[in-house]
């Protein structure tokens, strides 16, 4: 990945020397990366190596300090561009779902295709249905979020998401929150994503996982981004020192 | 005696207690609406994520000011007070009465509004940040987050506190009969001067407001309950008959 794709069509998001600060603290430092269509990355690395802060700079849920962030030949960083229409073209997955409390799972998977695509309700509700059909709860339309399990809601999540038909699906630590048993059942949907060809950037600490969906994985660790490859490359010959004591320490 | 004289005030003097009654529920209740909308009104406001620079944040930092001596100086003044001064004050400026039952909603509102406003912040920062963060990642801009995802939790988690200042305003409307509302407190001033009979008068007034806040409290009660929503929900293919639907839905 030593040549830069900038201005390539196949590109959906392209990072250039992107940093971020909570203050003093430097939590990015000049991040390099895209992602590409129909490409599947995933982010590893530590607890505060700066993984999740990339991922939600990515969709300026944090606003980077500097750097560009370059969606369709623009740098969606300028003031003149609307970040709310920018956000409507990537679907986000958080680690503690944030399914909207007070819709039943047909609206969590709704509201957001009437209010900011302006589809109608009959279109939206169809659409949802399919994306739900997809996640595998779609027998749960009525049911409000408080009422179903972890993995459940994780998989509502991932309708909610998808019934925007983003270009690109960032997945914040999907399964981090949940109890083991329940873990299996959102990286099996995922799987299932990974394969129809869905561009997806996920940040993770399942291991097996990432080795087994991704095109390319990111090893990032003190807010820079210490290796980058295929899952071949990376988990079985790493080049750097910090990347093998990482994964040292992931397999023990 | 006095349980003679409390049934023949009741039977003599009922048409003035109900109007009374009435002009008392009137303002208690307009005023707690437009003082609930005026602190929702003030919340969305409030919470608008204001820019580093730029116009907007000179305006929204105005607002801010402006709303929050607003609040300050109408939680901060006695509401008989407040009447004296806009009744007056009004009649002075514009050199006009003020309808006294105009004044009287104008007076209560604003006054709650000020309440309310602090309610509704309080109850915005009760939602869990999570809410607002997902429905910004979907696309939505502020006012969509807050009308679709935030203040209908908002609006629910208040409801008590909204139900309380209701109660409030039902009790304290009695000090508009300084500005000569013929509200409840100002009828049975006239009741017992009419009679000298003071005790008896203010009993029967005392049973007639408690009766008032209480049908209020039952009635708060079962919104909050309709408002929650059933406990089950069907499960689709679950179901064969339209009994177990009924049986699933109603809990029986």
């Amino acid at each position: 990945m030593a040549e830069r794709r900038v201005g390539k069509v196949n590109t959906v998001v392209d990072i250039q020397g992107l940093s971020k600060s909570f203050g003093s603290h430097e939590v990015l430092k000049d991040i390099n990366f895209s992602v590409n269509k129909g490409e599947v990355v995933t982010i590893i690395g530590s607890s505060g190596s700066g993984k999740s802060t990339l991922l939600r700079c990515v969709n300026l849920l944090e606003k980077p300090s500097g750097g560009q962030i370059i969606y369709n030949g623009e740098n969606i960083l300028d003031d003149k561009h609307n970040v709310h229409q920018y956000r409507k073209n990537l679907g986000m997955v958080f680690q503690s779902f944030n399914l909207f409390n007070n819709h039943n799972v047909l609206g969590n998977c709704v509201v957001g295709q009437v209010k900011v695509l302006k589809r109608s309700k009959e279109e939206a509700e169809k659409i949802a249905k399919k994306y739900l059909r997809v996640v595998g709860m779609e027998a749960y339309v009525e049911a409000k979020p408080r009422q179903l399990s972890g993995g459940q809601k994780q998989r509502v999540a991932i309708a909610r998401a998808l019934s925007m038909e983003p270009d690109v699906m960032l997945f914040d630590e999907p399964t981090s929150a949940l109890d083991p048993e329940m873990v299996g059942e959102v990286l099996k949907v995922m799987k299932e994503l990974a394969g129809t060809g869905l561009t997806m950037l996920i940040v993770t600490h399942e291991m097996e996982f990432a080795r087994e969906v991704s095109d390319r994985v990111v090893f990032m660790d003190k807010g820079v981004i210490a290796e980058e490859g295929t899952p071949e490359q990376l988990f079985n010959n790493p080049k750097m020192e910090r990347t093998k004591a990482f994964l040292q320490r992931t397999r023990n | 005696m006095s349980i003679e004289w409390i049934i023949r005030i009741v039977v003599e003097y009922w048409p003035m207690f109900l109007r009374g009654a009435g002009v008392t529920l009137v303002i208690a209740l307009i005023g707690t609406v437009f003082g609930a909308l005026i602190g929702l009104l003030s919340g969305i406001l409030r919470t608008i994520p204001i820019p580093e620079n730029g116009p907007k944040r000179l305006l929204l930092k105005i607002v801010n000011f402006l709303l929050s001596a607003y609040i300050e100086f109408f939680r901060g003044t006695p509401m008989i007070v407040q009447a004296m001064v806009i009744f007056y004050g009004a009649a002075m400026a514009f050199g006009y009465q003020m309808d006294p039952l105009i004044a009287g909603i104008v007076i209560v509102s604003i006054n709650t509004g000020a309440y309310m406003a602090e309610i509704v912040r309080g109850g915005i920062i009760s939602v869990d940040p999570g809410q607002y963060e997902a429905a910004q990642a979907i696309g939505m801009n502020h006012l969509q987050t807050m009308m679709n995802v935030v203040l209908p939790q908002v609006i629910r988690n208040i409801l008590p506190a909204t139900g309380n200042q209701f109660i409030i305003n039902i009790k304290d409307t009695a000090v508009l009969s300084v500005i000569s509302i013929s509200e409840l407190f100002f009828q049975t001033n006239s009741i017992a001067g009419n009679n000298f009979r003071y005790f008896e008068s203010f009993f029967v007034v005392c049973i007639i407001y408690f009766i008032m806040t209480y049908t209020v409290t039952l009635i708060l009660r079962y919104i909050e309950r309709r408002m929650d929503g059933p406990e089950n929900y069907v499960v689709a293919g679950e179901m064969d008959t339209a009994e177990d639907i009924k049986r699933k839905t109603t809990g029986a």
